[in-house]
C-alpha cells in the first residue's frame, strides 16, 4: 500500500485546505444575533452545488473558520447560502460581513438529509433554534416538489419569539397546501407572542402524519434528541425512520484533523447526518 | 341552554378509554364553559375549585411581573387538561391562566370530583393514571425550558 | 539477499547524499536515541543500546560495536514526513480582494536509516490516514513520495515492545525500499541486505556487496528471533469492538487517576496524526497565514464545541485516546492504528502501560463486577 500510494506524484494532489475566495452578495439580519448571507464566487470559477445537509467552510481573513451548514441549497454557479449565528469569534466575525465583503470558502462537504429515501412519504422536519437553518433547504425541497411528498410537518421551536428565523419564508410554509407548521418558544411574556409556549415534542405528540410512511428530520441542541426519539416511539415511528444531524469541533471537514470524531465516525465524512440507530448507543456514553 | 354533556365529556381526549359507564357517572360534575380572547380563566392564589378540559382554543399558563409583564410558561391546546391544584389542599391556584384566543372547555366542580373518586376508587385510578401522565409530560417540559438549551453561545 | 561490510553504511550514505537525499538517521543525544540529519555513517551511535520500562528510557553501553544496538526512542519518522507545524497558505486583503497563496509543497528528499518495523507499519498507517482516505494532504504525500526508506531488522527488543502481537512485527516484510540485518560477529559489524523496491536496488548496486551465505541468513534469521521474544502483549490479535464496548469500564476512572494528561503519549506515538488548524494575522491587518499544527486529543481545547469542551474529564480524553487507538480505528481505517513500538508505554511520566491497561479493560469478569454509570 505504501510504496504504490508514495509514488504518485505530490504535484497532482490539489491541496483541500485551500479556501476559495468569495464575496457578500446580500445579508439579511434574521435576528440580534443571526445573519443569513448570500455569498458569489469571486473570478472565473464557478460555485460548486451544494445539497439540503452539506456545510461549507467559512473562513474570516485572520480570524478562523468555521463549519456553517447551507441554508439554501444551489446548483453549481449558483450563490451559497448561510445562515451564520454569532456564538464565537470567528462567527462573529463572518456575520459582521457586509455586502461587497470577501470571505473564504471551502466546500461542500458532508452527506445530505435522505430526502429522496422518502418519496411519496409523510415528511416530518424538527428543528430547535439555529437547527433550521440546515433543514430549511429540505422544507424548501419538499414544496418545489410537492407532489413527491405526503403531508408535510415543520416544528419549529426557540428561545424567545425574538430569536425566530425566516419569519416570512414561515408564513408562506403555513399556507403552503398540505402543510402544519409548530412553532413553540421556550419562554416569552404574553404580549408579544400569541402562540404555543413550552418544547418542541408536544408539538411532534399532536402532529398528523402517518408513522409507517414518514421520514422524521431533526436538527437541534443534542439535549433535544431524546425527548423527540421518545414522541416518536409514543407514536409508533419506526426509529430507522428519524435522521438527525450532529455537531463536534471540526477543523479540516476532510477527516483528517480527528477533532470531529464520535466514535467510530467522524462527523465532517460521514455526517452530520446520521439514521438514529447508527448513533443511539452512542449518544448515550458521555464525553464521547 | 340546557345540553347532555355526556357526548361532550366523552369525546374529550382526556377520558379516552375510559368505561362509558364511568363517563356517565362523572358527566354529572361538569359543566360547558366559554372564554373571550384574553379573558383570565382564574389567577394565581384563587380557589381551585374546578377542572378544566380544553375543547377549542389556546390558554396560557403565567404569572406576572411588575416590571415585565405577563410572563408564560407554557400553553395549552385543544384536548389538554388545566389545572390539578383542585386535587390537593389548601386548593388554590399556583398560576394564572388565561385564555390566548376565544377558548371553550368543560369545567368539572373539583368537589364533585373527588367525592366521587372516594366513591369509586377504580374511578379515582383511572383519573390518576391521566393526571400522572400529564404531570409527568409537564415536568419534563419544564426541565427542558429550564435548561434553555438554544442558548448555546460561548459563555 | 545480499551481504556486506560496515564500510557499506558509510558508502551508503555518501551514495544517498550523492543523489540528494538528506540522510536521516538514529544518533545520541541529550541521553536518547533520537532522528536527525547525518553526513556521515561515523556519526551513528556506536555499542550504545538502551533499557526501556514504564516511565523509563536509559542509555547503557553494550560492550560492542553495534551501531542499531537499540530500540525506538522518543522520536519518530512523522516529525519528518507530517512535521509539527506546516505553513498551508497566507492570504492577502487588500482593497476588499482577498486572494490566497498556497504554500510551496515541501521538496525535500528524505533517506531514512534505521527504520523499525513497526516504524516501517506506522508509515503505512499514515499514508493510509494522510493519502489514503479521500482528500489527500499535499504536503504529507510531497515528502512521502520522495522519502527512501532504509529498514533496520531489530535483533533485540525494549521491555516495552509489544510488535508481534500488534503489528506483523519484529521483521519487516515490504515497506521499504531496502532493509539491514546488523550482524554481530566479533568486531565490527556486517550487514544482511534484502532489497523491497527497484529504487532500492539500483542504489544497492552502486554499492561494495556480495551474495549472503546460507549461513548469514540462519543468523539474520535467528536475530529476528531473538526480537520476537517479547514480553508485552496484546491480549488479542485485534481488538475491534472491544474497547468501544467497555465505555463505562471502571478502569477508565482508575487509569485517569494516574494520567496527567499531558499528552506525551500521542508526541511520541507514530501514528497519532490529530492537528489544528490556526489563522493569524499581522498587525497590519493585510495579510494572514494558516497554521497546521500537531494536536492531541489530551487537551482541552481539542472537544471544544461552542459552549464548552465535550470531553473535560481524563477520563473521557483517555478513552478517546486508546479506544480510537485501538478499535474505532479498524472502523475508519480498516486495521489498528498502533503498531506495538512501545513508546507511550516507556514515555509516560508516571508508567501507564497500555498492555496492561487494555488487558484489565478486556477481562470480562472484571468488566461484569463495574459499576455503570449512575440513572439520573
Amino acid at each position: 500500500m505504501s510504496s504504490t500510494t508514495a509514488t504518485n506524484s505530490p504535484t497532482t494532489v490539489r491541496e483541500p485546505m485551500l479556501p476559495s475566495t468569495y464575496r457578500v452578495l446580500r445579508r439579511e439580519q434574521e435576528t440580534a444575533d443571526t445573519v443569513t448571507l448570500t455569498l458569489e464566487r469571486d473570478g472565473e470559477a464557478l460555485a460548486a452545488a451544494c445539497e439540503p445537509g452539506q456545510f461549507n467552510m467559512l473562513y474570516a481573513f485572520g480570524v478562523g473558520e468555521v463549519p456553517i451548514s447551507v441554508s439554501a441549497a444551489s446548483d453549481v454557479g449558483e450563490p451559497l447560502v448561510h445562515t451564520i449565528r454569532s456564538v464565537g469569534k470567528t462567527s462573529a466575525a463572518l456575520a459582521r460581513l457586509k455586502p461587497g465583503q470577501s470571505l473564504g470558502v471551502r466546500g461542500p462537504f458532508g452527506n445530505v438529509w435522505p430526502l429522496d429515501d422518502y418519496e411519496g412519504h409523510d415528511i416530518v422536519v424538527i428543528a430547535g433554534g439555529i437547527g433550521l437553518a440546515p433543514l430549511r433547504p429540505v422544507v424548501r425541497r419538499v414544496l418545489e416538489r410537492r407532489a413527491s411528498f405526503g403531508h408535510l410537518v415543520v416544528l419549529y421551536g426557540a428561545r424567545h419569539p425574538s430569536e425566530l428565523l425566516y419569519l416570512e419564508e414561515l408564513e408562506r410554509w403555513r399556507a403552503s397546501p398540505d402543510t402544519t407548521l409548530g412553532i413553540t418558544v421556550d419562554r416569552t411574556t404574553g404580549v408579544e407572542w400569541m402562540g404555543p409556549v413550552g418544547i418542541v415534542p408536544r408539538l411532534l405528540a399532536r402532529a398528523r402524519f402517518d408513522p409507517i410512511e414518514t421520514g422524521l428530520f431533526l436538527c437541534g441542541p443534542e439535549v433535544m434528541i431524546e425527548p423527540c426519539v421518545r414522541e416518536a416511539l409514543t407514536r409508533k415511528l419506526p426509529l430507522e425512520q428519524v435522521h438527525v444531524s450532529l455537531e463536534r469541533n471540526m477543523h479540516c471537514a476532510i477527516g483528517l484533523c480527528g477533532h470531529c470524531q464520535f466514535g467510530p465516525h467522524f462527523i465532517c465524512r460521514d455526517g452530520p447526518v446520521f439514521a438514529y440507530p447508527d448513533v443511539e448507543s452512542l449518544l448515550r456514553v458521555r464525553e464521547l | 341552554m340546557i345540553q347532555d354533556l355526556e357526548p361532550v365529556v366523552r369525546a374529550h381526549p382526556f377520558f379516552d378509554g375510559l368505561p362509558d359507564e364511568l363517563v356517565k357517572f362523572l358527566t354529572g360534575c361538569a359543566r360547558n364553559v366559554r372564554f373571550d380572547a384574553g379573558q383570565m380563566i382564574f389567577r394565581q392564589g384563587d380557589p381551585a375549585d374546578e377542572f378544566f378540559l380544553l375543547r377549542a382554543g389556546r390558554v396560557s399558563l403565567e404569572t406576572h411581573d411588575p416590571a415585565r409583564g405577563p410572563l408564560v410558561v407554557h400553553t395549552l391546546e385543544p384536548g389538554e387538561v388545566l389545572g390539578w391544584s383542585w386535587l390537593f389542599p389548601p386548593y388554590r391556584c399556583y398560576w394564572s391562566a388565561r385564555a390566548v384566543e376565544r377558548a371553550r372547555a368543560l369545567a368539572m366542580d373539583a368537589r364533585c370530583l373527588r367525592r366521587k373518586f372516594e366513591e369509586r376508587p377504580e374511578l379515582g385510578y383511572a383519573m390518576m393514571l391521566r393526571v400522572g401522565r400529564v404531570l409527568s409530560d409537564r415536568l419534563h417540559s419544564a426541565r427542558l425550558q429550564m435548561l434553555d438549551v438554544f442558548h448555546d453561545g460561548d459563555k | 539477499m545480499w551481504i556486506a561490510d560496515v564500510e557499506f553504511l558509510e558508502a551508503l550514505v555518501a551514495g544517498l547524499r550523492q543523489r540528494g537525499f538528506r540522510v536521516v538517521a538514529p544518533v545520541e543525544r541529550d541521553d536518547a536515541i533520537v532522528y536527525d540529519e547525518i553526513r556521515s555513517a561515523q556519526e551513528l551511535p556506536r555499542g550504545v543500546g538502551d533499557e526501556q520500562g514504564p516511565g523509563r528510557y536509559r542509555l547503557v553501553e553494550r560492550g560492542d560495536s553495534a551501531r542499531f544496538g537499540f530500540s525506538v526512542g522518543p522520536h519518530t519518522w512523522k516529525r519528518f514526513l507530517f512535521p509539527a507545524r506546516t505553513t498551508l497558505f497566507s492570504a492577502t486583503l487588500e482593497d476588499e480582494q482577498l486572494r490566497f497563496e498556497p504554500a510551496v509543497l515541501p521538496e525535500q528528499r528524505y533517506a531514512f536509516l534505521g527504520v523499525r518495523a513497526c516504524e516501517l507499519r506506522a508509515i503505512a498507517l499514515q499514508d493510509r490516514v494522510l493519502i489514503g482516505s479521500g482528500h489527500a494532504d499535499a504536503h504529507y504525500a510531497a515528502l512521502r513520495a520522495a522519502a527512501f526508506l532504509i529498514a533496520v531488522q531489530c535483533g533485540q527488543a525494549a521491555s516495552t515492545c509489544f510488535c508481534a502481537s500488534a503489528g506483523d512485527g519484529p521483521r519487516a516484510t515490504d515497506g521499504f525500499d531496502l532493509a539491514l540485518t546488523e550482524l554481530l560477529d566479533a568486531g565490527e559489524p556486517r550487514y544482511l541486505v534484502e532489497v523491497g523496491t527497484d529504487r532500492g536496488r539500483e542504489v544497492l548496486e552502486s554499492l561494495p556487496h556480495a551474495d549472503a551465505s546460507e549461513a548469514d541468513r540462519g543468523a539474520a534469521r535467528a536475530a529476528s528471533e531473538a526480537a520476537a521474544r517479547q514480553m508485552r502483549e496484546l491480549p488479542a490479535e485485534s481488538l475491534h469492538g472491544v474497547l468501544a464496548s467497555v465505555r463505562e469500564h471502571a478502569r477508565w476512572d482508575d487509569v485517569a487517576e494516574r494520567c496527567l494528561g499531558c499528552g506525551n503519549c500521542t508526541l511520541v506515538c507514530p501514528t497519532c496524526f490529530c492537528s489544528k488548524i490556526e489563522d493569524s494575522s499581522e498587525l497590519s491587518a493585510k495579510r494572514a497565514e494558516r497554521v497546521r499544527s500537531w494536536d492531541s486529543c489530551f487537551s482541552f481545547e481539542y472537544s471544544h464545541l461552542h459552549g464548552g469542551d465535550v470531553r473535560t474529564s481524563t477520563r473521557s480524553r483517555y478513552r478517546q485516546w486508546l479506544t480510537h487507538k485501538l478499535d474505532t480505528w479498524h472502523d475508519q481505517f480498516g486495521s489498528s492504528g498502533c503498531v506495538g513500538c512501545g513508546r507511550c508505554i516507556a514515555w509516560c511520566p508516571v508508567g501507564i502501560d497500555l498492555t496492561e491497561e487494555v488487558r484489565v479493560l478486556c477481562d470480562k469478569d472484571a468488566a461484569a463486577a463495574a459499576p455503570v454509570e449512575g440513572d439520573v
